[in-house]
């Protein structure tokens, strides 16, 4: 508990040293549109793959379970609108970039921690915290959501995809289903949710990182545990942040 | 010149630092050896404000720096380059963008300027040839040479080097020893070099503290440490066969 405590103070100091005006805007310009291509193009290709296979899964098992003449088949359409803008596209996105992106942040400056490449930088009379960290987190919060409403196009393209191929649901009854009801506040919840989610990876990964001691064995327990406590946080936080915004 | 006053630092239980106090003078090379674990890395870290001290003073020519906010350290700093025992060169840039990086950082030259600056940083540590290739490309007599321009790229008033020449073989050793000989009188830096090479003591140390259990046990020239009585001393420095034949 102490401990806790002790490493959540730690967190707060960091986060305190990383909201700074950076030393030089030009630099931290160039870092951000770095970080943006490193954090947003590069995942990509596996948001693109798992929203597309998200929405064909949720489209077929819920064409199976309504199997009833109680439900309308456009509610296929409806179900899978519905849970991938508020559950599927920001909760897994995030939790796959979690795995992905943070482990890479943790490794990444955690190596630069055990290299002694952050004591160059201090000694220069650079605040490291907000070279390295501030431009990840600004990228993140700013390039995830993109990737997020991506995924929900492409979550729902998918399901229309499962459902037309496999001849579950017909074309139209899809296309009605998912313009049903359509509300953009939810829309909303799940990008507040999202920027969120972005804020937690970067810092608890870049926390994890930044405070590493040892060398490389320590490095990759650092990046472990980024993605492992960022997960927990992203999943605790999808909680509250539902609580909050929904009911 | 830089004064170390009566500095004590603990980690824990561990008093690592105990009442050390120092000069380090300007346009000279001084050293600081002693024995693995005597504490001379603590006490380079301590000089630039990586560890806070516990008690005692680090003063920049008149400047206190212990008393210093983030701020006015920051300024300091700015003066200060410093040779990590890695090289700690930033893996993601290569070698020419590291040496600019405290110049992109701190200075509003222009691209051609900086680019002038770092060749003659280059130059000056004997690299030709090689400001596209990137750390890991590198071997560890060049990367310490990279160090080195990239310290000294701002025109350092103070320069720290926390053993320059550890896992180079001796020729290369020598090369950077007499480097950082000749940058420090040439541009009167003070220079502070912690090693425990006496190679690089006899070749280049101008003035030698021996840390011994944490505390500062003997002052001197390279020429008084060969023949002190000082039995601490003596044991550290014929601790091999060839300096003990060299003695004789
Ligand atoms: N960050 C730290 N936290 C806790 N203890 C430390 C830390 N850094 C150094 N020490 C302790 O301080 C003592 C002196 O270490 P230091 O690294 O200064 O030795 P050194 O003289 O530089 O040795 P070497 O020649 O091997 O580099 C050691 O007992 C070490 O365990
Ligand atoms: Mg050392």
């Amino acid at each position: 508990m102490l401990g806790f405590l002790k490493e959540l103070g730690m967190y707060f100091i960091l986060l305190g040293k990383v909201f700074k005006r950076p030393d030089k805007g030009k630099l931290f310009r160039q870092q951000l549109v770095f970080e943006i291509d490193k954090i947003g193009l590069d995942s990509l290709g596996i948001v693109v793959i798992i929203s597309i296979f998200m929405g064909g899964v949720v489209a077929i098992q819920t064409a199976f379970n309504i199997d009833s003449p109680w439900f309308p088949v456009y509610s296929v359409g409806f179900t899978v609108r519905q849970s991938v803008i508020l559950e599927f596209s920001p909760t897994i996105v995030s939790l796959i970039l979690a795995g992905k992106v943070g482990s890479r942040i943790a490794s990444e400056i955690g190596t630069m921690r055990v290299t002694e490449q952050i004591d160059a930088l201090d000694i220069m009379g650079v605040n490291s915290a907000n070279y390295l960290i501030l431009p990840k987190v600004v990228a993140a919060m700013l390039i995830n959501p993109l990737l997020v409403i991506i995924s929900m196009f492409l979550g729902i393209l998918g399901g229309w995809l499962a459902s037309t191929f496999t001849g579950l649901v017909m074309s139209a009854h899809y296309i009605y289903g998912i313009q049903l009801d359509f509300s953009a506040y939810d829309v909303f919840y799940a990008l507040v949710k999202t920027v969120v989610f972005a804020f937690l990876i970067t810092t608890t990964s870049s926390f994890k990182g930044y405070f590493v001691k040892g060398g490389s064995l320590e490095v990759g327990k650092a990046s472990t545990r980024a993605v492992v406590q960022s997960s927990i946080l992203i999943i605790l936080f999808n909680l509250i942040l539902t609580q909050m915004l929904l009911a | 010149m830089i004064e170390v006053k009566n500095i004590h630092k603990s980690f824990g239980s561990n008093h690592v630092l105990k009442d050390v106090s120092a000069s380090f003078e300007q346009g000279k090379v001084n050293m600081i050896i002693g024995q693995s674990g005597s504490g001379k890395t603590v006490l380079i870290k301590c000089i630039v404000g990586l560890h806070e001290v516990d008690s005692g003073h680090i003063v920049f020519d008149d400047r206190d720096f212990t008393s210093m906010d983030y701020k006015q350290r920051k300024n300091v700093r700015k003066e200060i380059g410093m040779l990590f025992q890695g090289a700690a060169l930033f893996d993601s840039l290569n070698v020419e963008e590291n040496v600019m990086f405290p110049l992109n950082m701190f200075s509003d030259m222009p691209r051609e300027a900086k680019i002038d600056r770092v060749n003659f940083c280059l130059d000056k540590v004997n690299l030709e040839n090689v400001n596209k290739l990137f750390p890991s490309e590198l071997s560890g007599g060049m990367k310490k040479r990279v160090a080195i321009a990239r310290a000294i790229a701002l025109n350092p008033k103070y320069l720290l080097c926390d053993e320059p020449n550890s896992g180079l073989d001796p020729r290369t050793s020598i090369l950077i020893d007499n480097l950082i000989s000749e940058i420090t009188k040439e541009f009167n830096i003070t220079t502070v070099i912690n090693t425990h090479d006496m190679n690089s003591v006899v070749e280049v140390g101008d003035k030698i503290a021996f840390i011994f259990r944490g505390q500062l046990w003997w002052e001197g020239n390279h020429l008084e440490i060969l023949n002190t009585d000082n039995k601490e001393v003596n044991d550290f420095v014929y601790a091999t066969e060839l300096m003990k034949k060299i003695k004789k």
